[in-house]
């Protein structure tokens, strides 16, 4: 059983997200992800249709269970539960055999069902635990809504763990690696006028600086500045831009460059409330002139190189205290991006 | 003061995936329609009001940690808005009274 669940984690393997905890819609899917063989208990104890009362009324009380499969030949053709024993009782009839009381009708569920048909199954039906046959109808287990439960925390466990491993193995990622130099860039290429999007590539830069282990402090102070930075360039330019960000264990560069049209008086558009945005981006709430301004607020070192006619390169800088530090191996620092 | 109770006095319109908003109890406020003062103004944990309905709102509010967000005079976002909202874990409300007239009540209930 076991081994089968890895493999159907491995398989879905999703990572848990920032907006987890929501275990409810997370179980839910489970039912649906989980397969019936992946939970059920393949230890089931059988009889024959031949067998007599007598095997089946010893077997019951020996394996403390309310029922039991009735298999031929591997094939499932009855069940007999505890109550049909006692219609037998009664008619003080323990030699004759099992077939003459069991109920051939059989609830089943298939092996390769999700677990939700199994929980469907015992809703409509009330019964405790259902026989599982595989698509030949075979006999190849039992399932209970305890196998469900412990399937579910089983792989929700196994969910919480992988997450794990992945934000122990990212945060360690700059004690882990040696070199004289180790930085990590990301970059993103930003669309003109791409509203829909605008602000995505912060969010992800933010939800990195987090998995590094940057606190909460820090990945805000980042995830404002490259949002102004990414926002310019959806509005600003002409054929959009690069967004690039290099993390390194003292210190976060951010960068953005574009191939026009350049701001004329860099100065000027320091100022707060100095702004050149279209009517499309003032309807929307932009150009309010005060993107560069947050920037400044937010970094240790910010400067544009510009001209009219020209590209635009805004540098940004922050460095770290040394509590924020990344760890790192010691290695040799050498400026500049 | 809990988002519930904000949500039932000022009869404000869930857009995003209801969940328990008695547990959550927003801090002050944050009020204007323009998204780099936002960036700049609001805490987090803020209320934010305002009558922009686009997707930025999203990016905006999330960046900036603002977990609930009012949109007044009616302003209907798309769908994919809500969607991204929903992803986001940002709560958006919606309401047909005007900014001037929600920020005045928040205030008066002491969301301060
Ligand atoms: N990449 C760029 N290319 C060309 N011009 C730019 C670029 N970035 C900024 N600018 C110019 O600098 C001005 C000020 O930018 P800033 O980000 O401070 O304000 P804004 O974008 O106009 O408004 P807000 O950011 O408040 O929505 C812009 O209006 C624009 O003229
Ligand atoms: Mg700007």
């Amino acid at each position: 059983m076991s081994s089968t669940l890895q493999e159907t984690q491995g398989r879905k393997g999703r990572p848990i997200t920032d907006n987890d905890a929501q275990d409810i819609t997370r179980i839910e899917e489970l039912s649906y992800d989980l397969r019936i063989f992946e939970v059920m208990s393949r230890e089931v104890f059988t009889l024959a249709p031949n067998q007599t009362i007598r095997d089946g009324l010893e077997l019951l009380r020996i394996k403390r269970i309310s029922g039991a499969p009735v298999v031929e030949n591997g094939d499932l053709v009855g069940v007999i539960s505890t109550e049909d024993l006692m219609r037998a009782l009664t008619q003080n009839d323990l030699k004759s055999p099992i077939r003459t009381y069991m109920s051939a009708n059989v609830i089943s569920v298939k092996s390769y069902e999700p677990v939700v048909k199994a929980l469907e199954t015992f809703a409509r039906t009330n019964v405790g635990r259902l026989p599982v046959t595989n698509e030949h109808d075979q006999l190849v287990g039992m399932i209970t809504k305890g196998d469900i439960t412990r399937g579910v925390l089983v792989a929700i466990r196994k969910d919480y763990q992988e997450e794990e491993i992945r934000r122990y193995r990212v945060r360690h990622l700059f004690e882990d690696i040696t070199s004289d130099r180790t930085s990590l860039i990301l970059r993103y290429h930003i669309k003109p006028r791409d509203f829909i999007n605008g602000g995505q590539a912060s969010s992800h830069i933010k939800r990195a600086m987090l998995r590094l282990g940057a606190s909460a402090q820090l990945a805000r102070q980042c995830g404002i500045a490259v949002y102004e930075a990414e926002m310019n360039l959806i509005i600003h330019t002409t054929n959009g831009g690069i967004l690039r960000v290099q993390i390194e264990p003292h210190r976060i560069l951010m960068q953005t460059t574009d191939d026009g049209p350049g701001i004329p008086d860099v100065n000027k558009a320091l100022q707060p409330g100095w702004s050149t945005a279209p009517q499309e981006a003032r309807n929307m709430g932009f150009g309010a002139g005060m993107g560069l301004v947050n920037i400044k607020s937010c970094v240790d070192k910010m400067e544009i190189f510009s001209g009219a006619g020209k590209g635009t390169r805004l540098m940004m800088e922050i460095h770290l205290r040394p509590e924020e530090k990344f760890s790192a191996a010691e290695g040799t620092e050498e400026p500049g991006i | 003061m809990t988002l519930q109770e904000i949500i039932t006095k000022l009869d404000l319109k869930v857009l995003t995936t209801p969940q328990d908003f008695s547990a959550i109890t927003p801090r002050g406020g944050y009020a204007s329609d323009l998204l780099s003062c936002v960036m700049a103004g609001a805490q987090p944990d803020n209320v934010w009001v305002t009558l922009q309905a686009h997707m930025n709102v999203v990016a905006v509010a999330s960046l900036r940690e603002v977990s609930v967000v009012i949109i007044t005079e009616g302003a209907q976002p798309e769908a994919d808005v809500i969607t991204r909202a929903n992803e986001q874990g940002v709560i958006l409300l919606s309401t047909s009274a005007p900014s001037y007239e929600i920020i005045g009540r928040l205030w008066e209930m002491g969301i301060q």
